[in-house]
């Protein structure tokens, strides 16, 4: 998977997550959870999505990894190539 | 193996005369049969691909065995897809006539609106929550605006704060996290909640209906979740039975009711059946929320952020995740005593979050 | 007010007419000595005698002619064609002749004629006897086509019916004859032009008529536990066809469902559709969805005659399809 469609489809599930926001706008390394207001349930949604559509199961000793967008790219990036 | 006499019992297969992948018409003949009567031709009374044979050329067979399986060409209508954003090649998802038309009047550009309709479809709703204008978003502000408002009018309301160690819970929740999979993990919420819930079954004069100038216990203790919409608007969709239901289950009730709740799917049973509710505003940075009563209850229960801070235990001072706990409450049915008793009641819950 | 069964209703309408109009007779198999073979007419011959109440060869061409000459003539005959299935018998007389002489005469002869049909199926009378052949006579212009689904509707329109100049060809779901409701049982003629919302909602629009009215508002009960507002249209006169009502709930719901017994090829369900598409194609939400018949000969056994019709479930099925990830 190159790296524009792993961004697709992370994108993706956060759209599904905050349907009225506009992603385009989304600064790639600040928290998302700030920036899209997302609570802790919502944010286990878009882990569980994560999940459902790439396989890869974040365990919570690496959410802080993946706080930002760059930073939940790279994490897919390296657990998809391991 | 069919019976090709009234007194054939079995059947050796000679011959095939098609062969696996190809395709066979009802009436064509499949295969040569030996029987005391000599070489019959067996047909197909199918149309479709012949996918497998089963007997070898050779083998004898008892009249009945099957022979070979044939794919049958159609079948049973698919049922209705879950419709999935289905991008035509241009790339852009179809839109309804009136998202169109709307989407043209608010200057929102429909090929950038994430469709929900069948197919993907971009539908006014789509459009209306692109604006920011959700119609969803505005009934429902309005009937938050005349509740809270009858609410202040007549319910006299008294607060109470109380503050919680967090410990022992974050513990509970590390533990049992790590190795749970991502769709069954916990978070805070669910064990606030069942924590609540358990509690007031000690407190009944917290989960009543207020009708008629008296207060009516209720026997199920239906927790309303307070659920903002993306779109502007609140509601606070009933826990049923939250007290009997594991911390599991509350999770993943949560988040059904969540998924829903955004979705505008909630039943008319969850919205009509809270006992009470509960505010978890701290996500959004506030360490305390002072709730307003949905009437005809008598009673919510709210949390805030949980911060790090400084406790006392045994005498010397630890960092420990702490989060405020209030009771918002009828005057007319409860009074601080029973409140403070409550809070204190769901504090002790919360240090033992493994028996809840 | 009081509790009647439609069947009740089309009698007491029948009565009302016979004692009201001496041009007013009643023909058809089975209608006299019998009663009618749904009872629709149970007790008129005694009270009405052989004149009135006449009892018909079978022979649906020769009665249904018979009725269009005694029309000519200056009588106001109701001509009960024991089922629609049957009336395939009569359909020259009822389109060559009903339906044109008016148009082919200049206006010199007028034929105020009402055909009542029993229509319909679900009680396992299969492939030949279960026809739901409203569509067909709507398409045919010269004639009036009425379906009530109401206790009041069976003894309303039949009294409007009597009034109209032109033919009118009325169809009884069979189905509804033992249903009962409360209704005026000495009302005088009723609306026969509109249709009429039997049950208001905010999300989709479910068009229907006849013997599936009640289906409808079945599934209308348990879409709102989804939490999808239904708002139900009894059309009631097939043609003309009152497309203002219908078009002004979509404008307001912006989806459609179209729940018709008939066959969906060439429906009236499909012509709904295209009047729905013409009138309010920028209002839609989804593409309109029709709900009919399985395209197959009625099955008699049960299951498979069941799962042939539209039912309740089958409704809720095709408006929650409507609404994509939602429901």
């Amino acid at each position: 998977m190159t790296r524009d469609e792993l961004r697709q489809a992370v994108l993706g599930v956060l759209k599904d997550i905050a349907p009225e926001a506009d992603l385009s706008r989304l600064a790639p390394d600040a928290p998302i959870r700030d920036q899209l207001d997302i609570d802790s349930i919502d944010f286990m949604r878009f882990l569980i999505g994560i999940n459902e559509k790439l396989h890869v199961d974040v365990p919570e000793a690496d959410y802080q990894k993946v706080a930002s967008l760059n930073g939940m790219l790279q994490y897919l990036g390296d657990r998809l190539s391991a | 193996m069919p019976a090709l006499g009234a007194d054939m019992t079995a059947g050796r297969l000679i011959a095939w005369l098609k062969r696996p992948g190809e395709t066979v018409t009802r009436g064509d003949i499949i295969a040569e049969v030996d029987t005391d009567k000599g070489v019959i031709e067996v047909e197909v009374f199918t149309s479709g691909v012949l996918e497998k044979t089963l007997v070898e050329p050779g083998a004898k067979v008892p009249v009945g065995t099957p022979l070979a399986v044939i794919r049958e060409a159609g079948g049973t209508p698919a049922p209705a897809p879950t419709p999935v954003a289905v991008p035509t090649p241009e790339g852009r998802a179809p839109v309804s006539p009136a998202a169109r038309r709307l989407a043209a009047e608010l200057g929102v550009d429909p090929a950038a609106v994430r469709g929900s309709g069948p197919e993907g479809a971009v539908t006014l709703e789509d459009v209306r929550r692109a604006s920011g204008k959700g119609v969803r978003g505005e009934r429902m502000r309005q009937a938050v605006a005349a509740a809270v408002t009858r609410s202040k009018r007549e319910i006299p309301h008294y607060y109470i704060g109380h503050t919680i160690d967090l410990g022992p819970v974050t513990t509970w929740l590390a533990e049992q996290n790590r190795d749970r999979p991502v769709a069954r993990r916990l978070v805070h919420s669910a064990v606030l909640l069942k924590a609540v819930a358990v509690t007031l079954r000690d407190f009944p004069e917290l989960n009543a209906r207020w009708v008629e100038g008296r207060a009516a216990p209720i026997a199920d203790i239906n927790v309303g979740l307070a659920i903002s919409l993306r779109d502007g608007g609140l509601v606070a969709p009933a826990l049923h039975h939250a007290d009997r239901l594991s911390v599991d289950e509350l999770m993943s009730t949560t988040l059904d009711l969540v998924e829903r709740a955004r979705a505008g799917t909630l039943r008319s049973s969850e919205l009509s059946d809270p006992t009470i509710t509960v505010t978890i505003l701290g996500e959004r940075g506030v360490d305390t929320v002072y709730g307003v009563i949905y009437p005809p209850q008598v009673a919510i229960v709210g949390f805030g952020k949980v911060v790090q801070g400084a406790w006392v235990v045994d005498g010397g001072v630890v960092v420990r995740p702490l989060v405020r706990a209030t009771l918002a409450a009828d005057h007319r049915v409860s009074d601080g005593h029973r409140g403070a008793l409550f809070l204190a009641g769901v504090a002790d819950r919360l240090r033992e979050p493994g028996r809840l | 007010m009081t509790t009647l069964s439609y069947r009740e209703a089309v009698r007491s309408a029948l009565r009302d007419a016979l004692r009201a109009d001496p041009r007013v007779f009643l023909m058809g198999e089975d209608v006299g000595r019998y009663g009618g073979a749904y009872a629709a007419s149970k007790g008129l011959l005694e009270e009405f005698g052989p004149e009135r109440v006449r009892d018909t060869p079978l022979s649906e061409s020769t009665f249904v002619g018979a009725g269009i000459g005694a029309a000519l003539g200056g009588m106001r005959p109701i001509v009960e064609v024991m089922t629609v299935n049957f009336s395939l018998l009569a359909l020259d007389q009822i389109v060559n002749n009903a339906a044109t002489l008016r148009h082919m005469s200049g206006g010199q002869f007028s034929i105020p004629l009402v055909i009542r049909m029993a229509t319909g199926a679900g009680r396992q009378l299969a492939a030949q006897h279960s026809h739901s052949l409203e569509g067909w006579y709507a398409h045919i212009p010269g004639i009036t086509v009425l379906a009530p689904a109401t206790v009041a509707d069976a003894r309303g329109m039949l009294l409007a019916a009597l009034r109209r100049p032109d033919p009118v060809v009325i169809f009884e779901h069979a189905s509804l004859y033992p249903v009962e409701e409360e209704a005026d049982e000495h009302a005088g003629p009723g609306d026969i032009t509109q249709a009429v919302v039997r049950r208001s909602g905010a999300d989709v629009t479910a068009v229907t008529y006849g013997g599936s009215l009640g289906k409808t508002l079945s599934a209308a009960e348990q879409l709102q536990a989804s939490g999808i507002s239904t708002e139900v249209i009894d059309l009631r006169s097939l043609r003309p066809l009152d497309v203002e009502t219908v078009l002004a709930s979509i404008k307001k719901t912006h989806r459609a469902v179209i729940v018709d017994e008939g066959w969906r090829t060439g429906s009236l369900a499909a012509e709904v559709s295209a009047r729905i598409m013409e009138g309010a194609f920028y209002d839609l939400d989804a593409p309109v969805a029709r709900l009919c018949s399985a395209e197959v000969p009625m099955p008699y056994a049960k299951h498979l005659e069941d799962a042939a019709l539209p039912q309740p479930e089958t409704i809720v099925d095709a408006v929650t399809a409507l609404f994509g990830r939602r429901g």
